[in-house]
């Protein structure tokens, strides 16, 4: 699964509620939901991720609640991967689970915003085509690749219960 | 018993619970276990999003509607015809699965008051939430962990979820906190040490006499804000206290897990805190954390003393010791919610309601009100708020341009009084 797009950096620590801001739950559609995405941090974001972006941040990326709004809202934001250093647990699950691709890597000092990425989601490996960087990520568990594999949970467990 | 990095050693509670809940003999650390639910919870907010993908998922019905409970807390009564018709999904679906738990507005409160109030939670068992502060539940010596609306959808569909089996941490806290210092002081210093990820993918275990001195709405508080530091889970070993509150409440049968004697633990923090004052999170992090006395003149515009960490009786009887005979100061609004229906019917039978309206606080009706950000009490551009809450990110209560400092009821009710944030000791 190879994902390209440009970088767009933040820092350590983006809590789900700037991810998308609680009064913005009552929305249901993923598209509704997008154009708010990042609007606590950076209201510019929906506009910047248009073409495609990869998020790149620091440690603890969507901690605070358990709101699966939070990587939906950045999936259908056009947001292609998220690579952090690290992840709060929830936002970990969620994202698998919704399908929107993720990997722990720290990119500090190698990527600014802007930079041209290329990722290999199996293998790990990203590339920075900007500057001429390859940098390994953590490989993602065997059970996270079979649930991205069988695209997203619902469909994981529909086959686990022959329903597909 | 098993082999560990120490040669053969006993479990923790943790690995306890999840090696039952699992069918294992035993479980460590790092390793993925499908396990058996208990008890799954769900809220208005995040109930339409299970819902939908319960759905897609495509069976028919849920795995056991008498182990599902249901609370409307979020935007409660609804304060939009979004959020009315939204509730209406999630009634209809409690309605058409026959689900046995169903707290509607008015029979409730705050979910996770509520789940421990009315009995949903035993020692030993395996609770997964919709919502990232049903750790709370670890207080009564059980499990519980926050999972998103796709997860949760798995959960009714299957009545089991794979889980990491997390490291522990445990915090040894010892000392008798001083008088107008909390449980929730305490939980704040100790994520102010850990960070807000310092718990990340690990189980915190709460011991020591300090917590065997806290009731059990103090242990919920400490259990509460785990979340803070990234933990999967807070727990606390079940005692005398947590058996008495669970028979009253839950009933028969009581079977509770503790640790090992020789149970190993990732690390273990030991805590004093017998010298520990009034601590406040400053924005916009809650491991921002430092002692009242360092905060500095912080005018506030509004107190807000509520929620799944600070809405219970003890919280509420702390507040009203401060606010007794006092006004909030001209300028300020103090926002009160009692965490639910029986708090806030023994709150009004012990006069609490009472001191609070003549201290010019308005109450609003149980629920989590202004915490995130929807309703009764959001914030404008550049005011500030001091909260009994758990969270003070970046426009968690309203504007993104308003500020939120947390602190335990009885520093909230001393702030409201002066205006700005305040000792609750200097107020007597």
């Amino acid at each position: 699964m190879r994902i390209e797009g440009r970088a767009v950096v933040y820092g350590d620590n983006i809590d789900t509620d700037v991810i998308i801001p609680g009064r913005y739950l009552v929305l249901q559609e993923p598209s509704e939901l997008a154009k708010h995405a990042m609007e606590g941090l950076d209201p510019s974001f929906p506009e910047k991720a248009r073409e495609g972006v990869i998020i790149v941040a620091g440690r603890n990326f969507g901690c605070g609640s358990s709101r699966e709004e939070a990587p939906v809202a950045l999936k259908y934001a056009n947001t292609k991967c998220v690579i952090a250093e690290s992840f709060a647990r929830i936002f970990y699950r969620n994202a698998i689970n919704i399908g929107l691709p993720i990997l722990e890597a720290s990119l500090r000092d190698k990527v600014s915003e802007g930079d041209f990425l290329s990722v290999d989601l199996l293998s790990g490996v990203i590339e920075n085509k900007t500057r001429g960087i390859r940098v390994q990520a953590k490989p993602l568990p065997p059970l996270a690749i079979e649930i991205i594999s069988a695209g997203g949970l619902t469909r994981y467990v529909r086959k686990k219960l022959g329903l597909e | 018993m098993r082999v560990g990095r120490r040669g053969i050693e006993g479990l923790n509670i943790v690995e306890k619970i999840l090696a039952r809940a699992s069918g294992e003999k035993e479980v460590s650390p790092g390793q993925i276990v499908d396990a058996k639910v208990d008890k799954a919870m769900m809220h208005d907010l995040t109930g339409p999003r299970v819902i939908d993908s319960f759905r897609e998922i495509g069976v028919k019905r849920v795995w056991d509607p008498e182990r599902i409970i249901v609370v409307f807390d979020h935007d409660v009564p609804p304060s939009t015809i979004k959020a009315a018709e939204l509730q209406k999904k999630v009634r209809n679906f409690v309605r058409e699965q026959g689900i046995r738990y169903f707290y509607d507005i008015g029979r409730g409160g705050v979910c996770h008051v509520v789940m421990l109030e009315k009995g949903h939670v035993k020692p030993g068992e395996l609770i997964v939430g919709a919502d990232s502060h049903t750790v709370t539940y670890g207080a009564l010596g059980a499990f519980a962990t926050g999972i998103g609306a796709t997860d949760m959808a798995a959960v009714l569909a299957t009545g089991s979820i794979w889980l990491r089996v997390p490291e522990t941490l445990k915090f040894e806290v010892n000392g008798k906190l001083q008088k107008r210092v909390y449980a929730k002081d305490l939980i704040l210093h100790i994520i102010g040490m850990i960070g807000a990820e310092g718990a990340n993918y690990k189980a915190m275990l709460f011991s020591g006499q300090t917590i065997r001195d806290l009731g059990i709405d103090g242990r919920a508080t400490i259990c509460n804000m785990s979340i803070e530091a990234g933990a999967k889970a807070g727990i606390i070993e079940p005692d005398e206290k947590t058996i008495k509150y669970v028979r009253e409440r839950a009933g028969e049968p009581i079977n509770p897990i503790r640790s090992d004697d020789d149970a190993e633990f990732a690390k273990v923090y030991e805590i004093d805190v017998s010298r520990l004052e009034p601590q406040v999170a400053i924005p916009p992090s809650v491991d921002n954390v430092k002692p009242v006395s360092e905060v500095g003149d912080i005018e506030i515009q509004q107190g807000f003393i509520g929620t799944c960490t600070n809405g219970r009786l003890d919280d509420l009887r702390a507040a009203a010791e401060i606010l007794k005979g006092r006004r909030v100061k001209e300028g300020v609004r103090l926002v009160i919610i009692p965490g639910s229906q029986e708090v806030y019917d023994q709150a009004l039978k012990e006069g609490l309601i009472e001191i609070f309206i003549k201290a010019g606080a308005i109450i609003c009706g149980p629920g989590c009100g202004p915490c995130i950000g929807i309703s009764r009490g959001v914030l404008a551009d550049d005011e500030v708020c001091v909260s009994s809450a758990n969270r003070n990110f970046v426009g968690r209560m309203g504007s993104p341009k308003s500020k939120v400092y947390l602190a335990s009821p009885a520093t909230v009710a001393a702030s409201a009084i002066k205006g700005k944030i305040t000792d609750p000791r200097e107020v007597d």
